[in-house]
């Protein structure tokens, strides 16, 4: 396993955000977290990435425990985020995001660099159009490929995209997810979180439902699409 | 009126070379702003040390004796010791007055109290300094460092003043020239580092959003420090100045600059490096203008209305706040 998380408690205070979460990723999989608002998901992914202290149970990487390391050392180890609400540098032009995407790289003198800033420009050929350009200028959907692009250019063994169809229309939210299924594809594992279940659970080959903290469904994608109780509480029966 | 018009150049120039001070000390406030939302008010006492760390090496080198091209090299010295002091010295600041509140969370006024202390302490230790050589029996030998801890400490060095060339109607001395001169480089290559070098990137990457810095790879503590020890080397480089300019520092001399050079990250736009920049200029500007015009007694309080206006009509200053959002 590639990711797996065991036991996972992480509080806000008192207050207990994720309760005795226990989950695994594969590689080469897309596993995808879905949940109500306030379930938890985002608290999870901050976890995995390293911004919230954990209070009990352990996070392996590779089978390397992971769970105290600092989060600035993890994307050397191959853990990328697309952060809920892009966190993109809003000051600073599409070349430089994605000069910091590749901050913490080893490698990040080598023409290796050049290969994956093509690559992710051929993902998302608006960023290429729009290279120079400020990102705080430019619209949620563009800053949105501009957040997956940048964290693809730490050359992640794990992808984590925290709500990435967050605030899309609906047209670039097909799109975005055509691009993390190619993103996958080309061999990087993704953890996924989204409140777009039906999506989501399209797109997986694996997911677990969260709510209020704890994880009360897990399965494959299909077969939790497919479910009538996840039906009638997260797909509205329209999928 | 007749005397700033018939001086234009000179109060025009004397206020760049004022303001040049003002604008290196602000670097230090508005780029500890940037990254950690704190106004280190400590950080006029990190130029008071660097301005006797310069005074102090250019005495036991014996710098007062120099002439001609000796000069030149002591000033290198001088500017050396100061930068170098300073930059230490805000390191330690960092490490002793605000890494140990944030890493308990402390809520920012706590860390603002510590900066208050800080200060007071950085300021005092400098004029009791006596002291403690006294209670050793040090103080005769190092008479010349140590005595007289709250008078003025003049610098060693032996500068004639030679006017170089006109600016209209005035004569440019070498020393207005030593001061914008290296004021301009050393500011030309701070913009260019944080602008484009990598770690440059990641002073304004935490700046904009430390969560996604820190998902980047880029250690916050490390930009921290990175940020007090650029801060304080530019204090240095200020105190230096001030010294040719004025020719001695005392234990409280940071207290009035400090408050000038947070006005000018201010005016300029607090976070912005640019906007310190434009502040310290306009403040030096506006000060020489209005001692001219009022007399000198009445120079703060043009500088310091001139504020008010500015604010009230440009809330975020002249420039708008942030260091990474204006680009620079």
């Amino acid at each position: 396993m590639l990711l797996e998380v065991d036991d996972l408690c992480v509080n806000y205070g008192r207050i207990e955000a994720i309760r005795n979460i226990s989950f695994t990723v594969g590689e080469g999989e897309v596993v995808t977290l879905i949940g109500a608002n306030g379930a938890g998901k985002t608290t999870t992914m901050k976890t995995v990435s390293g911004l919230r202290p954990v209070r009990q149970g352990s996070i392996r990487f590779e089978g390397q425990d992971i769970t105290t390391v600092p989060a600035h050392e993890r994307p050397v180890l191959g853990i990328a985020q697309s952060p809920e609400g892009r966190g993109c540098f809003v000051g600073m032009t599409v070349l430089e995001n994605l000069d910091m995407g590749a901050y913490a790289r080893p490698d990040r003198k080598s023409p290796k660099i050049g290969e994956d800033r093509d690559r992710v420009f051929g993902l998302f050929p608006r960023l290429a159009e729009r290279r120079t350009q400020v990102a705080g200028t430019m619209s949620g959907g563009e800053q949105q490929m501009l957040a997956i692009g940048r964290a693809l250019m730490a050359n992640p063994k794990l992808l984590l995209l925290d709500e990435p169809s967050m605030g899309l229309a609906p047209k670039l939210i097909q799109q975005i997810f055509d691009i993390i299924t190619e993103i996958n594809q080309q061999g990087t594992t993704v953890l996924l979180v989204e409140q777009n279940a039906a999506q989501a659970l399209k797109r997986a080959h694996r997911a677990y439902i969260l709510e209020t903290g704890e994880i009360v469904r897990e399965g494959s994608g299909e077969e939790l699409a497919n479910d009538p109780a996840v039906k009638a509480a997260y797909l509205g029966g329209d999928l | 009126m007749d005397l700033l018009l018939n001086h234009f150049w000179e109060f025009t120039i004397t206020g760049l070379a004022f303001g040049a001070v003002y604008a290196l000390i602000a670097l230090g406030y508005t780029l500890v702003y940037g990254v950690l939302r704190l106004i280190n008010f400590a950080h006029s006492e990190v130029f008071m040390w660097g301005s006797f760390a310069s005074v102090w090496v250019l005495t036991a080198l014996g710098a007062s004796k120099a002439s001609g091209v000796g000069v030149v090299g002591f000033l290198v010295i001088g500017f050396a010791a100061a930068m170098v002091t300073s930059a230490l010295v805000a390191l330690g600041l960092e490490f002793v007055a605000y890494r140990p509140l944030r890493k308990r969370n402390s809520p920012p006024l706590i860390a603002l109290i510590s900066a208050i202390g800080a200060s007071f302490v950085l300021s005092e230790a400098m004029g009791l300094r006596d002291k403690p050589f006294k209670w050793f029996g040090l103080d005769t030998d190092l008479a010349s460092y140590v005595g007289r801890p709250r008078e003025a400490s003049p610098l060693p060095l032996n500068i004639d003043t030679v006017r170089l060339f006109r600016v209209f109607d005035y004569r440019v001395s070498n020393i207005d020239l030593i001061v914008l001169g290296s004021a301009i480089v050393m500011m030309v290559i701070l913009d260019q580092f944080v602008k484009r070098s990598r770690l440059g990137r990641g002073i304004r990457a935490v700046a904009q959003d430390p969560e996604a810095a820190a998902l980047m790879g880029v250690n916050r503590d490390r930009v921290i420090r990175l940020t007090f020890v650029i801060g304080g080397a530019m204090a240095g480089a200020a105190a230096m100045m001030y010294l040719l300019k004025i020719g001695v520092t005392r234990y409280n001399a940071g207290f009035l600059l400090g408050v000038k050079a947070f006005t000018a990250a201010v005016l300029g736009g607090i976070g912005n490096l640019r906007g310190a920049l434009l502040g310290g200029f306009v403040l030096g500007v506006a000060e020489s203008y209005g001692s001219a015009i009022f007399g000198s007694n009445w120079k703060d309080v043009v500088a310091f209305t001139l504020l008010v206006i500015i604010l009230l009509f440009r809330p975020t200053g002249l420039l708008g706040e942030s260091l990474g959002k204006a680009r620079a």
